[in-house]
Parts: C-alpha cells; sequence; structure tokens
C-alpha cells in the first residue's frame, strides 16, 4: 500500500510537486498573516521554507539538488528548474513599463559591469585573505563569488584543482541563498521600491535565482526589472573572468 | 485560445535564448547571454504590438498571465532545490566570499539609483498585489 503510493507519487513528480508547493504558500501566508501581522512577506517565508527544506533534504541524501534528491519530491526539480524558472520571469515581463527599462538602461549596464567586477573583487580578497596566493586559485575562488556557473565555467577553463571549483561552487551558492534572504529585509534601506533601483539591484548582484526570488520576496511587480539586467550578469562574468579579470590578477600576484 | 498566449510566451522565449545562444558563441564563450532578457523584451514588444491592434484577446493574455502567476510558487520551488548543504559544507572561505559580494552589492544599489527623483519613484501599490509593505 505504502509503496504503490510511494510510486505513484514518483511517476507523477510534477503533480505532487504542485501539490507540496500549494501547501507550503498555504503555510507560509498563513504564517505572515498570523504571527509577523504581514510584516514579513508570505511569498519570502516561503522562500525560506522551501531553503530549510532544501538543507533537509541535501543533507539527509547527500544529493545536490536539495529536496528534490528525495524520490517523493522529485517534481521540485522540474518545477523549480531553469526551464519552467526562465518561462516564469519572461511572463512577468508582461506589463513592464517600457520607459522604465529606456530610462534605467544606462544605469543597469554600468550596475553589470560593476556587480561582475565588485563580486569577483570581494571573492579574491576573501581568497588572498585565506592564504591563497596561485593566481589560478584565487581567480577561480573570485569567480565563484560572480556566481556559482561562472565559478566553475572559469576554474575549468584555468585548469584549477576540483576542490578549489567546489569552493568557487560554494560561495557562488552563499551569495544566491543570502540574496534570497537579505534582499526583502534590506530593500527599505537601499530604496529598493522602484523599476530604476530593480534594475540597478539585478545588474550588481547578478545571480539570477537569488536576484529571482530576492525581488520576489520583496516586491513581485519588481522581478521583470531585476531579472531583465541579471539575466546578463552570468555570460558576462564568463566573459570577463578568465580573461581579464584573470590578466589582472596574475599580473598582480 | 488562451494556448496563443502560452505559445506566444513560448515564442519568444525560445527567439531570445537562440539569440542569447549566438551572442555567447560570437563572444567565445560557453554561455547563453541575456537570452532570457531579450526574451523579456520580445514579450513586450509582441504583446504592445497586438494590443494597440486590439488582438490581443482576454483568453490569450491569459495563457501569459497564468505564467505570471506561477512565478512565486515556481521561484519557492527553486528554493527548494538549491543546493544549501553545499553551500554550508564550502567552510569559512566560501561563505566568507558570498557575504562579502552580496554586502558590497546592496551597499551600491542606492549610490548607482542616485537621488531620489520623478523616474525613480515607487510603483504605485494595487490593492490585488501585495499588502503588508
Amino acid at each position: 500500500m505504502n509503496d504503490s503510493i510511494v510510486s505513484l507519487v514518483d511517476k507523477y513528480h510534477l503533480i505532487a510537486a504542485f501539490a507540496v508547493i500549494g501547501l507550503t504558500m498555504y503555510v507560509a501566508y498563513w504564517l505572515s498573516r498570523h504571527l509577523t501581522a504581514g510584516r514579513l512577506h508570505g511569498s519570502a517565508i516561503a522562500i525560506i521554507i522551501g531553503l530549510i527544506l532544501a538543507y533537509v533534504g541535501g543533507a539527509s541524501t547527500g544529493g545536490s539538488k536539495g529536496l528534490s534528491d528525495v524520490t517523493l519530491f522529485s517534481g521540485l526539480g522540474l518545477m523549480g528548474g531553469g526551464m519552467l524558472r526562465d518561462l516564469a520571469i519572461i511572463a512577468t515581463a508582461y506589463g513592464v513599463r517600457l520607459q522604465e527599462v529606456k530610462k534605467a538602461g544606462l544605469r543597469g549596464v554600468i550596475a553589470l559591469f560593476l556587480g561582475v567586477l565588485v563580486s569577483f573583487v570581494a571573492g579574491a580578497v576573501v581568497a588572498i585573505g585565506f592564504g591563497y596566493t596561485d593566481p589560478v586559485d584565487i581567480t577561480t575562488i573570485a569567480a565563484g563569488a560572480v556566481t556559482y556557473i561562472v565559478g566553475p565555467v572559469t576554474g575549468a577553463t584555468l585548469g584549477a584543482s576540483s576542490e578549489v571549483i567546489a569552493l568557487s561552487i560554494a560561495a557562488g551558492l552563499v551569495k544566491s541563498i543570502l540574496t534570497m534572504i537579505a534582499t526583502p529585509m534590506t530593500a527599505k534601506l537601499i530604496g529598493l521600491d522602484n523599476p530604476r533601483s530593480a534594475m540597478i539591484f539585478g545588474g550588481l548582484i547578478g545571480t539570477t535565482s537569488g536576484v529571482a526570488a530576492g525581488l520576489a520576496a520583496t516586491d513581485a511587480r519588481l522581478v521583470p526589472y531585476g531579472a531583465m539586467t541579471a539575466t546578463f550578469y552570468t555570460g558576462l562574468g564568463i566573459l570577463l573572468a578568465p580573461t581579464v579579470l584573470f590578466l589582472a590578477v596574475r599580473a598582480i600576484f | 485560445m488562451v494556448i496563443y498566449g502560452v505559445a506566444l510566451l513560448a515564442g519568444c522565449m525560445l527567439v531570445g535564448l537562440i539569440i542569447g545562444d549566438v551572442l555567447g558563441q560570437l563572444l567565445g564563450i560557453d554561455a547563453n547571454l541575456g537570452g532570457v532578457g531579450i526574451a523579456m523584451l520580445l514579450l513586450i514588444f509582441v504583446t504592445g504590438y497586438l494590443k494597440d491592434r486590439g488582438k490581443l484577446p482576454e483568453t490569450t493574455e491569459s495563457g501569459i498571465n497564468f505564467w505570471n502567476a506561477m512565478y512565486i510558487p515556481i521561484v519557492v520551488a527553486m528554493a527548494a532545490s538549491q543546493n544549501v548543504a553545499a553551500a554550508f559544507s564550502g567552510g569559512m572561505v566560501a561563505i566568507l566570499a558570498g557575504v562579502l559580494a552580496v554586502v558590497l552589492g546592496l551597499a551600491l544599489v542606492p549610490v548607482l539609483t542616485g537621488r531620489k527623483v520623478d523616474d525613480a519613484s515607487p510603483l504605485d501599490s494595487t490593492p490585488t498585489a501585495h499588502s503588508g509593505h
């Protein structure tokens, strides 16, 4: 009986994921209303619950895809994977005010370059502080602080060791997860309440999953503006990190 | 028909991703350069064009709006499939590098946004969107 239920849920994994996430959203919005009197957004709570579940799932299975590594919840990987996530992000653009995009366009581009540079320097400084002296290691860890995709791509290009590549992925994951949690908390402080600052935010932080979730937890209407710039970030990072930025690091060390 | 809206969305996504892929190849990087962003712009232009000509009926719109409304649940599913365990097992180097990158990034947002002017005014609050903020 139990086995057949498990195999049924496994077979209809995406449907099961819809049900699980629906329930999570309900619990999160209930908590938001009754425990925080609406001060902490329901979606922010839902994302935090998701991250906790991901930790539990990852810690118990040893897999790399959070809760979706648990057989019963494998549909979460498809529902929250790149394909449907990008489709939903694009759908949020419907109803965007194009004038806002145009007005913030140049600042958005500046934010993109500055964002990659600042994250890279932050990662490099930490790597050097921990005693790394090899330019390849420093660049790979620094690239990880850009995003968890830029890190391993850069590391593979430069021939970094697998430990350093793992470290760079971890740095990028920390950035992405922290962005999800810290964005709604600091939004007021940094003036993240309008399309222009959202586009700049997307360019400066860049990690797509972090920006997507951070803005969703802050104000869903800002999502398309932030996502629009953030979507160029990883590509720019992969362009700059193993080339110009690596040469700069090597020139210094 | 609802499928027209979904197909329009899917079409914009595919065209955007193809352009992003070609851009990546032109620059010699193994990544899609802004495909999603390009797809977003395409969707804005195409739906704007159709709307102006009255060729975007409500049922077509609802095909796009459904995925728009599924955004937050999808993001929650994404959060639940993140490799959180690995993030914490990376040690202090990884944690500090990630934290510093976020702190500096967030701190620079008000610097680049500049002082509040008309074009950086908050979005009007809509009763249907979110409460509590």
